[in-house]
């Protein structure tokens, strides 16, 4: 596995698109910061970058890897390789190179302007392992609808589906939720639907790490008495960690029992 | 020549030997008295005591006639946590320079550093009051003045904690250039009337820097509340006058910069609100003006409660808030016009300096937390800005009314003096 891997891994590393990902996250850094010179600031500007784009970026990439490299794929498969071995060290392969574009993009511009001086140091950590969790559970995601399917373009259509319903969609019906069910305790309801979503779960995670987490009021209190713990802590970073677990079983196991 | 002589001696300086009868006690360790207890029962209506530099251990002192109490480089008077340390009970007492510490704490009585009891013309000026439980009390006292004193606490809950000024049932009182931080309530007012707050700086208090209780025609303007518990709270009065305040660092879940609960027919002029979590919280106030004012950085910079009618904001500046506006009904008779608004997205083709399309303050998200509180989990989420968008373009939840026909394209620029 570990070859597919790291064969996988220098084939994007060459590819021009980590390099436009990894430029992008470089410049975006560098602009943020010279914008407004404060790292903490930065910070919550970057979130909201974050929370949105590397889902995005995981799902795309993942699929387009997939999809373009299935004829190396098919001349792999007729080695006597572990079928899972193949897949995962794919996946693993995207997933790292991506990561490392966004740990790499950002860290650069961060420690420039001295973010191990500041006291947010912090939030930016938890900002970066989010992000590369984001891209982990979104990359796994995406191998899985391509495995599944074979058309290119049901596959990408899926693909963005799945981004848009968790990316807007299930904040819409969260929203809905709780405006007609109002007359009910929703506490509960509000954590629960928020651990069900990786990019709420990420948000909501890093927002309370943050000034702005004052204007929650006591919805903010609940939340904050939950993940600020370390068992709440724990509990959202295992959750994030099964969002990662799952979808990965599902692709050894779609593999394992794939017809090619 | 001789004669002008005798009439200037008759007629100036005998009259001002008969003021001079007034005598000085003094009050050290070797003095003619050795404790302030001691001089004050020494002196004479309209003397002057004396008090030169030492410790004093004293408390209940009792100022029962007109005197001035008077500090050279300011004597410490300690209370070892006894109980109260002075009362004043007789008009026309003027307390000046002194060092009062370790002023007794207890549930059942409010004991201060100061107080003053039913007197009136007094003026509490120059003291530094340190690890007390009250600090200048006045009940029933009126006409008084509170000059540059410094008052700082070391409050630590609000329960066993009291109020660096508290005014009870005294009307007509100047309270200017004080210093007031980590007490309960800076400056509270309760059934104080025509009292005027100019210049203060209430900071770091546990619960709020400034605390109104039916208290009318009351005026306060130019003092500096920053980072207290929960801001400023003006309620349940009339006719008070707000100008050129600085409310500042007010930031929790529970804080204000200023709470507006029952106040009617006032004035908020010319005051600057910057990172407080919410700038002003308004419930059940009418006919208020507020104009002039610097909003910047709020997480709400005016919250509506309701109950609020005839309100006007006019030429304010809105400065990067995260909501400008949040407004719990659907009927709006307060009017908001000429403000500018960081968030206006509008154009002025004509350029006279107002948008031509009109600004809707009141975001979607606002209006639906305002409704489910637990919905601001989803603060900056894509979707909140998606249907805060769709609203902007075509309103439908929000009051239709509730808009500024004129907003400005450029900030104001407030003269603050």
């Amino acid at each position: 596995m570990l070859k597919i891997l790291k064969y996988s891994f220098y084939d994007l590393m060459r590819s021009r698109w980590s390099y436009v990902y990894f430029v992008f996250y470089l410049l975006l850094g560098f602009v943020l910061l010279f914008l407004n010179n404060n790292v903490s600031k930065a910070v919550i500007t970057l979130m909201n970058v974050i929370i949105i784009l590397t889902p995005l970026i995981g799902t795309i990439f993942g699929v387009m890897y997939y999809y373009n490299s299935k004829e190396f794929t098919g001349l792999l498969l007729a080695q006597p390789i572990k079928r899972s071995t193949i897949f995962l060290g794919q996946y693993f392969g995207v997933a790292l190179s991506l990561s490392m574009s966004l740990v790499v993009g950002l860290g650069i511009p961060f420690i420039a302007y001295g973010i191990f001086m500041s006291d947010a140091i912090w939030d930016f950590g938890l900002l970066l392992v989010t992000g590369a969790f984001l891209t982990f559970i979104f990359t796994a995601l995406s191998f899985n609808i391509a495995l599944r399917n074979e058309n290119r373009i049901k596959g990408f259509g899926y693909a963005i589906l799945l981004w848009l319903f968790m990316a807007v969609i299930y904040d819409g019906i969260f929203l809905m939720s709780l405006m007609i069910f109002e007359d009910y305790p929703l506490d509960t309801f509000s954590l629960s639907a928020t651990m069900f979503n990786p990019i709420d779960l990420s948000r909501v995670l890093i927002l309370l790490k943050l000034d702005i987490s004052a204007l929650m009021g006591y919805t903010g209190a609940i939340f904050q008495k939950f993940f600020g713990t370390n068992f709440g802590m724990f509990l959202s970073i295992g959750v994030l960690a099964l969002w990662v677990l799952i979808p990965v079983w599902f692709i050894r196991r779609v593999a394992r029992r794939k017809d090619f | 020549m001789n004669w002008i002589f005798v009439y200037i001696c008759i007629f100036f300086i005998v009259p001002h030997t008969g003021m001079l009868q007034a005598e000085t006690i003094r009050v050290c360790k070797k003095c003619e008295a050795s404790t302030i207890k001691e001089g004050i029962l020494k002196a004479a209506p309209y003397d002057t005591v004396l008090v030169q530099k030492g410790t004093y251990k004293e408390v209940d002192i009792r100022i029962d006639k007109p005197l001035v109490l008077k500090g050279e480089n300011y004597p410490l008077i300690d209370g070892e946590f006894k109980g109260e340390i002075i009362t004043i009970v007789s008009d026309d007492v003027t307390i000046d320079g002194l060092f009062i510490i370790n002023v007794g704490t207890s549930y059942t009585k409010d004991y201060a550093a100061v107080r003053v009891t039913r007197s009136e013309n007094f003026l509490l000026q120059n003291l530094v009051l340190e690890k007390l439980f009250f600090g200048i009390y006045l009940e029933k006292s009126n006409n008084g003045r509170i000059y540059h004193n410094n008052i700082l606490g070391d409050a630590e809950e609000e329960y066993n904690s009291g109020n660096g000024i508290q005014l009870w049932y005294s009307n007509n009182i100047e309270i200017e250039h004080n210093t007031i931080s980590r007490v309960r309530d800076g400056i509270y007012l309760e059934f104080a009337n025509n009292c005027t707050i100019r210049n203060n700086k209430s900071v770091n208090n546990i619960r709020y820097g400034l605390h109104f209780m039916f208290s009318n025609n009351d005026v306060y303007s130019n003092n500096t509340f920053e980072n207290n518990g929960a801001g400023v709270a003006v309620m349940f009065s009339k006719e008070i006058t707000m100008h050129n305040n600085v409310f500042q660092d007010n930031w929790g879940t529970a804080s204000y910069g200023m709470l507006l609960k029952e106040i009617n027919d006032s004035e908020i002029i010319g005051n600057t609100f910057k990172d407080n979590t919410v700038g002003i919280n308004i419930e059940g106030s009418n006919r208020v003006t507020y104009k002039g004012n610097d909003f910047i950085g709020n997480g709400w910079a005016i919250k509506s409660r309701g109950a609020c009618y005839t309100n006007l904001f006019l030429e304010n500046n809105f400065l990067f808030n995260s909501f400008d506006l949040s407004y719990n009904s659907r009927l709006n008779d307060n009017k908001f016009e000429n403000n500018y608004w960081s968030n206006y997205a509008g154009y002025d083709l004509d350029k006279d300096g107002i948008g031509d399309i009109p600004y809707r303050p009141v975001k979607l998200f606002s209006y639906v937390v305002n409704n489910t509180p637990e919905a601001i989990i989803l603060l900056r989420s894509l979707f909140v800005d998606i249907i805060d968008f769709s609203e902007k373009v075509s309103p439908v939840f929000t009051p239709d009314n509730l808009v500024d026909q004129f907003p400005k394209m450029k900030p104001f620029a407030h003269d603050r003096n």
